[in-house]
């Protein structure tokens, strides 16, 4: 798999500070990257969710080239910030970049797809360094967020933990019971609840199936701060993140991030649910890979 | 980018008060044969004299506040209450797990054990995490409010969850003695608690993990069961023996892992065994016994008293172990039968 960003590390001890720079020309190249190489692991698998991952490669741009506190070297690191993939289906998006922030060797990549891969379709935090918390059956990963900061705040710790939900994922009820237990906790820029508001679910738009707006209405009403951002802007990523609040002070924090699904790619922005699971052929992989790289020069 | 003001601030750092106990501690382990026991909820005091010796130990309740009274005294910043929302309270610990604390979870049989079934698979079980479960009312304990309170499925459900060590105490003493017993297991562990049980054990025992403990001695046939099933086995022993049948009681406390070779044992030396437990007939500790004789092809003959898999009668708990036979005299018949009394 090409790697077009430097390793940004070279001893394993080496700590990425929060707010690290990146311009954003850099980081909105860098979630083409991703998609890049996402095609290249589900044509390698023959199976996968594109358009889901597509529509939050800014954002795992953005923290894990900018705003996270890391040590690639050392991924139990008590300090580092959390980042949980509540959206556990597009763990595609993410093997290329914990590979290319060193969690662990490039080859791995191309065990994808294979029994016995550490890097499976959705995330599992016993076999893979750089993932915080398994997931896959949605609707859980915020309270498990929520159990990781509290966590944090009594034992004096000052991590952020990051969890990125689906708009579709927030239709779970336990999600809401994670919600109002937050806002009770008041934890502040300890928490930060990411909404990839792509506004489509596996087989259609999401409030088709049962209205889930105003996203950012109800979780103020369940006592959280709630900002909304143009998830596919990376400079407005930044600045949001950048300006979270204080660990352990006041409303925790939704970002509310529209995006579209299937971003990036013109056949899957227009047909989204079509893409949300599938195979491209090699011709629409090789268009693809046309369209994306051509962006990128 | 838009910032949304938020309603005025609440919550436990606003100035809010902690919530008061709803309900006063019963001392429902009177003991009438000298037994030193706990005179509170064995649980909630244990927890607080883990959490002294451990920092990492904190205590998450869904709506069980009262049962923590002590550990709210000595330690109230290691106590989390979650209100009536198990599934968030599970994966809520899991997340504290992964965080390198030690969660003790306290929730009630039917709505933690059950209808979290997949919080405690995927959060804390699959991955390993030192989670601790408590479920508390579990069987019939909570038979008078409605079918909905019933929990016998747990055991069925606990045991085939991968990595997740399932245990159940005969009385008081047993409970703390697994608490502590398994205090640096590193994986999760799910505490079935049965309440209303006899004495079992003067003091809290140190066990060894995985492993029963025979309580009684015998040669005409062996009794095992846990939770009030030891004890009921224990009552029924000493009937039977007035009638001149010695029956050996095993404590089968380890249902995960399970204790193939004590069960093998009992069979090979008194060849019946009669298994007890306050569990659906399906998945409890009968079937992991056939299983377990099956698969190892030692023949034995076997009763299994539990209950039946029909849809169960409401009652105050001890009528319900009346009606389905969950009594001394009801393990004692049970027993002549399989040896032929």
């Amino acid at each position: 798999m090409t790697t077009v960003v430097e390793r940004p590390f070279d001893s394993d001890s080496r700590e990425l500070e929060r707010g690290r720079p990146a311009s954003e020309a850099e980081l909105s190249r860098r979630a083409d990257w991703i998609r890049l190489a996402t095609i290249e692991l589900i044509d390698q698998a023959g199976l996968g969710h594109y358009s889901s991952t597509f529509s939050c490669a800014e954002i795992f741009s953005v923290l894990y080239y900018h705003t996270l506190r890391l040590r690639p070297g050392q991924p139990d690191w008590p300090e580092r910030d959390r980042f949980l993939l509540g959206k556990g289906h597009v763990a595609t998006g993410l093997w290329p970049v914990y590979a290319d922030l060193g969690y662990y060797p490039a080859d791995w990549l191309a065990t994808f797809g294979q029994i016995g891969s550490p890097l499976n379709d959705h995330p599992n935090m016993r076999l893979a360094p750089g993932v915080d918390f398994s997931s896959g059956s949605l609707g859980h990963n915020l309270s498990v967020g929520l159990g990781m900061s509290l966590a944090g705040r009594l034992t004096g710790r000052d991590y952020r933990t990051f969890v990125l939900t689906g708009d579709g994922e927030i239709q779970e009820g336990q999600v809401w019971e994670a919600i109002m237990a937050a806002g009770h906790y008041r934890l502040g820029g300890g928490l930060v609840a990411i909404v990839d508001a792509n506004g489509f679910s596996g087989h259609g738009p999401t409030s088709d199936a049962i209205n889930i707006e105003s996203v950012a209405d109800r979780f103020t009403a369940f006592g959280w701060q709630a900002i909304e951002v143009d998830g596919h802007d990376v400079g407005a990523l930044c600045e949001t993140f950048d300006a979270l609040p204080p660990v352990g002070e006041g409303r925790p924090v939704c970002v509310v991030a529209r995006t579209r699904k299937g971003r990036g790619l013109a056949m899957m922005e227009e047909a989204p649910q079509a893409w949300h699971l599938g195979h491209l052929t090699p011709e629409q992989r090789d268009g693809a890979r046309a369209e994306i790289e051509a962006r990128m020069r | 980018m838009t910032d949304i003001q938020a309603p005025p601030e609440t919550g436990p750092d606003a100035g809010g008060a902690a919530p008061e106990p709803r309900e006063k501690m019963v001392d429902v382990f009177a003991d009438d044969k000298g037994h030193t026991v706990a005179k509170t909820n064995p649980v909630g005091v244990e927890i607080a004299r883990l959490a002294d010796l451990d920092d990492r130990v904190v205590a998450l309740s869904a709506d069980m506040s009262a049962v923590l009274a002590d550990l709210r005294q000595r330690h109230p910043e290691r106590y989390f209450e979650f209100g009536i929302a198990e599934t968030n309270t599970i994966s809520a610990a899991a997340g504290m797990a992964a965080s390198g604390l030690r969660p003790y979870v306290l929730s009630m049989a039917p709505f933690g054990a059950i209808k979290c079934a997949e919080q405690l698979r995927t959060d804390v079980a699959y991955n390993h995490l030192p989670v601790r479960f408590v479920a508390r009312l579990s069987g019939l304990a909570m038979g008078f409010f409605g079918t909905s309170h019933h929990a016998v499925e747990d055991i069925a459900i606990a045991r085939t969850l991968t990595n997740l060590t399932v245990v159940a105490p005969a009385d008081a003493n047993a409970t703390i003695g697994l608490l502590r017993s398994t205090v640096d297991h590193d994986g999760p562990v799910f505490y079935r608690i049965s309440e209303g049980t006899s004495p079992v054990y003067p003091e809290p025992p140190t066990f060894s993990y995985g492993k029963w403990v025979q309580v009684r001695p015998g040669r005409d046939l062996t009794i095992i069961g846990y939770g009030l099933g030891v004890g009921l086995g224990l009552a029924a022993a000493e009937i039977l023996a007035a009638e001149g049948i010695d029956a050996a009681v095993l404590d089968a406390l380890y249902l995960k892992p399970f204790d193939s070779e004590a069960l093998l044992a009992a069979a090979r030396d008194t060849g019946k065994l009669l298994t007890v437990e306050e569990h659906n007939e399906i998945g409890g500790l009968g079937s992991i016994v056939a299983e377990t004789l099956g698969r190892n092809r030692v023949p034995a003959d076997l009763d299994t008293l539990a209950l039946p898999d029909v849809d169960l009668e409401v009652g105050v708990p001890a009528a319900l172990h009346a009606h389905y036979g969950l009594t001394p005299d009801g393990v004692a018949q049970r027993a002549r039968a399989l040896v032929g009394a």
